[in-house]
């Protein structure tokens, strides 16, 4: 889905704030929704790593920015324990004397299963990412969508991860790192800069 | 000391919320005595920066180990015991000095765990990862690291099942220390590629 994590190339978000000598946990519960997160998803049907992202993806989007990152996990752990049926929403409410807001529901449907394939490009190859806004969980970044690249390095298969959040079905596809100048991504004259991003075979097309 | 040192603070509404789920499902036996300090434990004590400053500290004095951690990064770090969630396929991207790399993940904040822990604040938010594909050189310089013109900048966006792990450059006028002492020169920033070494 076109999210509001997709984050990349986005303006307007200022400066990096780097906190020094940093904890690792800045609170209690932080640890605390940490470890409960793995415990929801440990007990949901079709878990993995897929799932779970895209719950934190259907956040509200002025949820989503204006919470902190373990305050994500804590939505999508309730959403996806709730959505299970370990807990209700009004349970939620209740035990936490106060609004409990959810992850916003699931708009994928049914998705396409792709034909597995072995891999259709080689390293050095030119391809275009291709132009789609699918409804349900996607790793491909809205970026680099229509914009041409090369292949650089081919990562053998994994599971497609736009399928693996909707569906039992596991399909493996051959992942390639592509490389992008800045100038086919931004239109601008940044020197010797090039984004590698790692994309599925389906997510590519040949020119 | 007054009274009101003593006084408990009521629990803010993201404290109440976690106990709820907390609760709830400890209540349902999701989550088992003793689960969430287990869970966490390794990542407050034993799983840091510090793992990722001995796999770098290896390659600069064996350059064997070196050529394996760059043909194969999770099976290198693995042989330093370096293993785990986040830590399946670790890639290891050499600094020299012709070139620069730098991570991020876009999507979310994928990070190599086993080799630097769970990742800070900066590296998770929207300033970080809007900005770091999209004018990475202004970026580098404002948080320390200003790169010459004729440097290559790389940025590797780990959204997919790569997690990277940058090897920095050996800093100049080392070649007496010992590995120990090399790691304790290898900062976190480095290995993510917003710092290089000095």
């Amino acid at each position: 889905m076109d999210g509001i994590h997709d984050l990349g190339g986005k303006q307007g978000f200022g400066a990096v704030v780097v906190e020094r000598d940093e904890p690792v946990f800045h609170a209690p519960w932080e640890r605390v929704a940490r470890a409960v997160t793995f415990a929801v998803v440990g007990n949901v049907p079709n878990a993995s790593s897929s799932l779970f992202r895209h719950a934190i993806e259907r956040m509200e989007p002025a949820h989503y920015l204006s919470s902190s990152y373990y305050e994500h996990w804590l939505t999508a752990a309730a959403t996806l324990a709730v959505e299970a049926g370990l807990v209700t929403r009004q349970e939620l409410a209740e035990r936490a004397d106060g609004p409990f807001p959810l992850a916003g529901p699931v708009r994928a449907g049914d998705v396409a299963i792709p034909a597995g394939h072995g891999a259709r490009f080689r390293v050095g190859d030119r391809v275009r990412v291709r132009n789609l806004h699918p409804p349900g969980h996607t790793r491909c970044p809205g970026y680099v969508r229509g914009k041409v690249g090369v292949v650089s390095r081919l990562d053998g298969e994994w599971t497609i991860p736009d399928v693996e959040a909707h569906s039992p079905v596991r399909v493996p596809e051959t992942l390639y790192s592509v490389r992008f100048d800045t100038g086919e991504l931004w239109g601008d004259g940044q020197q010797a800069v090039t984004v590698n991003v790692d994309l599925w075979d389906s997510y590519l097309e040949g020119l | 000391m007054s009274d009101d040192h003593h006084r408990p603070i009521p629990p803010s509404p993201i404290e109440r919320r976690v106990a709820a789920l907390e609760e709830l499902l400890t209540e349902r036996g999701y989550v088992p005595d003793g689960f969430i300090d287990e869970f966490n434990r390794a990542y407050e004590n034993d799983i840091g920066p510090m793992n990722g400053a001995k796999v770098v500290a290896r390659a600069w004095v064996d350059p064997e180990y070196k050529a394996r951690l760059l043909a194969d990064g999770s099976a290198a770090i693995a042989e330093l015991g370096f293993e785990g969630p986040e830590g399946h396929f670790i890639k290891v991207v050499e600094n020299t000095a012709d070139v620069h790399n730098v991570v991020v993940c876009t999507l979310c904040s994928c990070y190599p765990w086993p080799v630097l822990g769970l990742p800070p604040n900066w590296y998770k938010d929207a300033p970080y990862r809007s900005r770091m594909v999209r004018e990475p050189r202004a970026l580098l310089a404002e948080m320390g690291c200003p790169l010459d013109d004729d440097v290559e900048v790389r940025v590797w966006d780990s959204s997919a099942e790569a997690r990277y792990l940058v090897l920095p450059e050996r800093p100049p006028d080392t070649d007496r220390l010992a590995e120990e002492d090399l790691a304790g020169l290898v900062t976190r920033d480095s290995m993510i590629g917003v710092a290089r070494l000095s």
